[in-house]
């Protein structure tokens, strides 16, 4: 093994040079010879009858190339695919490629307009005459099941999807053996991830049938058999292409009608054809996260010891499944006990139906849901105990020698150092230091809170079995003739840096320049078949196959040196980027050397089975998950008189253990740290009781800007996970599972004198405001 | 009915016959090829188009091509000058002031502005001056170091 040189170092991106300097390819700047654009026609309705539409007029406007709707192509096109079914009676609406029949969602697409430019497709697209017969829409997800909705899906019966009972019988006995019970809800609302690049496509077709497709898209190889499927044509004539993808956050984590519709339109016309999300239509189209209402009876002794805890998730998947659509809730029921020694746990899942953009992934996935409602429910417990919310984690936490711990959801969690990330992150905030100055505030009128928020998060997807979808990863390692390096991943990065990270590890692995190594990610034709980046996972799986892979090259290496070195493969040594004989430094070959003997093959003998070229392609599929943890610590003030509240000092320490670029790391943390202080503070999908959605644009929806921020101070413990060969436990959600509850539980905190126990998010000056006027008032 | 304009784009003379609904965004992206400007919205909120005219920042997607007649227009490609990179741009590099790398050439026009109005920037300076542009992946601390690290270059 090479001496480590990049593998822990803070070593900057070979990604930014092309970024920072507009060389960049996103979709919207692929351009192919007489491209035509497609506009999508949308319903103004979050629930219509579609009477009729009349195309007429905009198919005889100039430059308009075609314009189609489902009675066009319902022979052309596959429904759109569910891949996650986590109950066998679930209800099985299928998504089709444009409504028809019903709209049930605002912005549902109901027909498609293929112009010379988009500018004339748009005049087009507001052409379109459909006669809509709006109906009552389904907004509220516990009026949603109550008798007498309306349907969204008639011929199903019901607005509930699906229904998961409790996993434990006894949990209402073993609540019972707790000195208090105490129960309490909270609302996860609905989020917009809003990837700075909204999402698009660019389909040229190919002879023979074929297509290529540029799309941002977070899984290019999953897309590419889906959509072969959908159209019926062989999986190997499709070629899909992520090319720079500005952003994803879950959302770019799926199949959309607008893939399939640019697609068709393409092969309908026989030109290349590019469809571009406005930001306002993205709002609408793009598959929103979060969206639960959550129960939680919380059984506690008088010493602040948790014993049960019995949830109660009901879960707003918008109108259509999209292909994760049904499994992100059970990600919340899976994490429902969190960092915590709490023997016994139930949850009971809800999956309603209403006429809103389908939720699906968004940055933790069901797992920032349930960290929320367990992190609220431990500080309102430890408020009803009268016990400081510190101590009440620190009772419950699980103690580190009792990893692998096997959580009542029935996964293990791997490895674990909860009480160390706790106490370093209240020293790295003076804890007890800020509870005298928020008293001594308290004594001049001034509101200062300090929350907490510890979680764990399981991660590193699959293992495929135990998923119940393919979720293993690929790596291909290749040392060329001249000893360059080229990798390929199955994983699909789009901003998290893995050109660069991957570069490290197989710089060092190999102990090659890290300038020698290149990544290439995102193409179905180059890359062998990988899954994609979600689920932060990414360098987990993909990194652990890229070892694999090294390891093999080394091995060949080994052997096509000792043919060189005319010595034994046993006694060929591996080390700082060449081969040497075992007592022999001097008898050595370089990397470099072996690349050329390998693929120039005049001097390996016959018939000793070695193949010409020196490269390796692995495929890993974990035989565990990965449980990251740690402890944030936020602090508040809240001006009363206004409801605004403003963060003062935040205090993250993570453990994802083995790192390989910290830089890229605390990146990571930034961000989602930011995206979970976005759900506490500010954003949230605002829908009137007819399904318009108010807050549909960045006017409305308020993005976290940088001047309602704070300086983030982070830290980490290490813990290295056994469930792979790399250490890694993966970093990419961890900010954002952990911010909004520490959030909340500070604004909470600095306003209980007040006598407000919770406010719901997101913390407007507006919902502050009220909260507080309503405790005033009593109410 | 076109409209002819003339405009100086990173130092190239330009004449060109446009729409008047013609946004300067769509102008350089899509006459000129000009595609590291990059479209985040459609409200003017997120400053991914950001450029300079005349010196000063404009959200080139709320700015008409013909609106640029006769002004001098600096791009993110017209930054780097004999492939030697501007201090900002280094400074977003060696600090990891970006991740997907969509708002970037919008943000770096942005802080290019707010550095020539104000050379050395305290750190609230810089949130406010970077308000009009959105990033999701970064949460805006190492832009902030970056922006620093250039004011210091």
């Amino acid at each position: 093994m090479a001496v480590s040189r990049m593998v822990g170092a803070r070593v900057r991106r070979k990604e930014d040079p092309r970024l920072i300097t507009g060389a960049g390819t996103y979709v919207d700047d692929v351009r192919r010879v007489d491209m035509a654009y497609l506009e999508l026609v949308r319903s103004p309705y979050a629930h219509a009858r579609i009477n009729s539409i009349d195309v007429s007029a905009a198919r005889d406007m100039d430059g308009v190339i075609d314009v189609f709707v489902w009675d066009d192509i319902k022979d052309d096109i596959g429904p759109i695919p569910i891949d996650a079914a986590p109950s066998p009676d679930m209800l099985k609406p299928w998504r089709q490629a444009l409504a028809s029949g019903k709209a049930r969602l605002l912005g549902d697409a109901v027909a498609a307009v293929v112009a010379e430019d988009r500018y004339v497709a748009r005049d087009a697209a507001e052409a379109v005459e459909v006669d809509y017969e709006p109906l009552d829409a389904v907004v509220d997800i516990e009026a949603a099941i109550e008798e007498g909705a309306p349907l969204i899906w008639e011929d199903l019966g019901s607005n509930m999807a699906f229904r998961l009972e409790p996993g434990s019988e006894d949990i209402d006995d073993a609540l019972a053996e707790a000195d208090n019970v105490f129960s309490f809800r909270y609302v996860n609302q609905r989020l917009i991830p809003n990837p700075m690049e909204t999402r698009g496509v660019v389909v040229e077709p190919e002879g023979g049938g074929g297509l290529t497709m540029w799309t941002s898209t977070q899984i290019p190889h999953m897309l590419k058999d889906r959509l072969a499927a959908a159209l019926s044509i062989p999986s190997n004539q499709v070629r899909v292409i992520a090319p720079e993808v500005g952003g994803g956050f879950g959302c770019k984590l799926n199949v959309y009608p607008e893939e399939y519709c640019t697609a068709l339109a393409a092969l309908r016309s026989n030109r290349p054809v590019k469809w571009i999300e406005d930001r306002s239509e993205s709002f609408l189209a793009t598959t929103h996260g979060r969206g639960q209402v959550n129960y939680i009876d919380v059984g506690v002794n008088n010493d602040g010891k948790v014993l049960a805890i019995k949830t109660k998730i009901i879960a707003d998947l918008g109108a259509y499944y999209q292909i994760l659509t049904a499994a992100v809730p059970t990600l919340s029921q899976l994490m429902m006990t969190g960092p915590y020694d709490i023997k016994a746990a139930s949850s009971e899942l809800i999956c309603v139906f209403t006429n809103k953009a389908p939720t699906d992934a968004y940055r933790g996935a069901g797992r920032p849901e349930a960290t929320y409602f367990l992190e609220r429910a431990l500080d309102q417990t430890a408020q009803k105990l009268g016990m400081d919310p510190a101590e009440i984690r620190r009772r419950n936490l699980i103690p580190a020698d009792q990893f692998p711990y096997a959580a009542p959801s029935g996964v293990e969690y791997d490895s674990g150092d909860h009480v160390t990330a706790l106490d370093k992150a209240m020293e790295a905030i003076d804890y007890e230091g800020f509870r005298r100055e928020q008293a001594a505030a308290a004594e001049e009128g001034r509101y200062l809170g300090i929350g907490l928020s510890s979680y764990t998060e399981i991660c590193g997807f699959g293992p495929s079995n135990t998923l119940g979808m393919a979720c293993w990863e690929s790596g291909t390692v290749k040392i060329d003739r001249a000893g360059k390096v080229t990798v390929l991943t199955g994983a699909s990065p789009h901003g998290q840096g893995q050109e660069t990270s991957f570069a490290q590890l197989v710089a060092d692995d190999l102990g090659v320049p890290f300038d020698d190594v290149i990544v290439l990610h995102g193409d179905t034709t180059i890359v062998p078949y990988g899954v994609g980046t979600f689920g932060s996972r990414a360098t987990v799986v993909g990194g652990t196959a890229l070892r694999m892979s090294t390891d093999k090259v080394i091995e060949k290496a080994k052997l096509v040196a000792s043919h060189l070195l005319e010595a034994a493969p046993e006694d060929m040594v591996f080390q700082n980027g060449a081969v040497h004989v075992r007592g022999a430094p001097t008898q050595r070959k370089t990397l470099a050397e072996i690349a050329e003997e390998a693929h120039e093959f005049q001097n390996i003998p016959r018939g000793v089975g070695v193949e010409p070229g020196l490269e390796a392609t692995s495929i890993y599929d974990p035989d565990a998950y990965t449980f990251p943890f740690g402890t944030h610590i936020v602090t508040v003030e809240v001006d009363v008189e206004t409801g605004k509240v403003s963060l003062t000092r935040y205090v993250a320490v993570d453990d994802c253990g083995k790192v390989i670029n910290p830089m890229l790391v605390d990146g990571q943390r930034h961000g989602g740290i930011v995206q979970g202080i976005g759900q506490a503070l500010f954003e949230g999908a605002v829908y009137d009781e007819d399904g318009q959605l108010l807050s549909g644009s960045f006017m409305d929806y308020a993005m976290p800007i940088a001047s309602e921020l704070v300086w983030m101070e982070t830290d980490r413990t290490e813990t290295p996970t056994p469930a792979n060969p790399l250490g890694i436990k993966g970093i990419g959600e961890a900010g954002t599972i952990a911010a909004a509850p520490a959030v909340v539980n500070a604004v909470v905190d600095a306003l209980g004198s007040l006598g407000i126990e919770d406010i719901d998010m997101p913390l407007s000056p507006q919902n502050v405001w009220h909260a507080i006027q309503s405790a005033a008032n009593g109410a | 009915m076109k409209a002819s304009i003339s405009v100086s784009v990173n130092g190239t003379a330009r004449a060109a016959e446009v729409e008047p609904r013609l946004l300067l965004v769509h102008y350089l992206r899509d006459a000129l090829g000009l595609t590291g400007t990059h479209i985040g919205c459609d409200t003017s909120q997120c400053g991914a188009c950001t450029v300079l005219v005349n010196g000063r920042s404009a959200k080139s997607c709320t700015m008409l091509a013909v609106q640029a007649d006769g002004a001098e227009v600096t791009t993110i490609e017209g930054l780097a000058s004999d492939g030697e990179l501007d201090p900002v741009q280094e400074g977003f590099w060696n600090e990891h002031g970006l991740q997907c790398g969509f708002c970037t050439p919008g943000m770096i026009m942005s802080v290019k502005d707010l550095l020539d109005r104000n050379p050395d920037p305290s750190e609230d300076e810089i949130r406010s001056g970077i308000d009009g542009n959105m990033c999701r992946c970064t949460g805006y601390q190492n832009i902030i170091k970056a922006v620093q690290a250039a004011a210091k270059a």
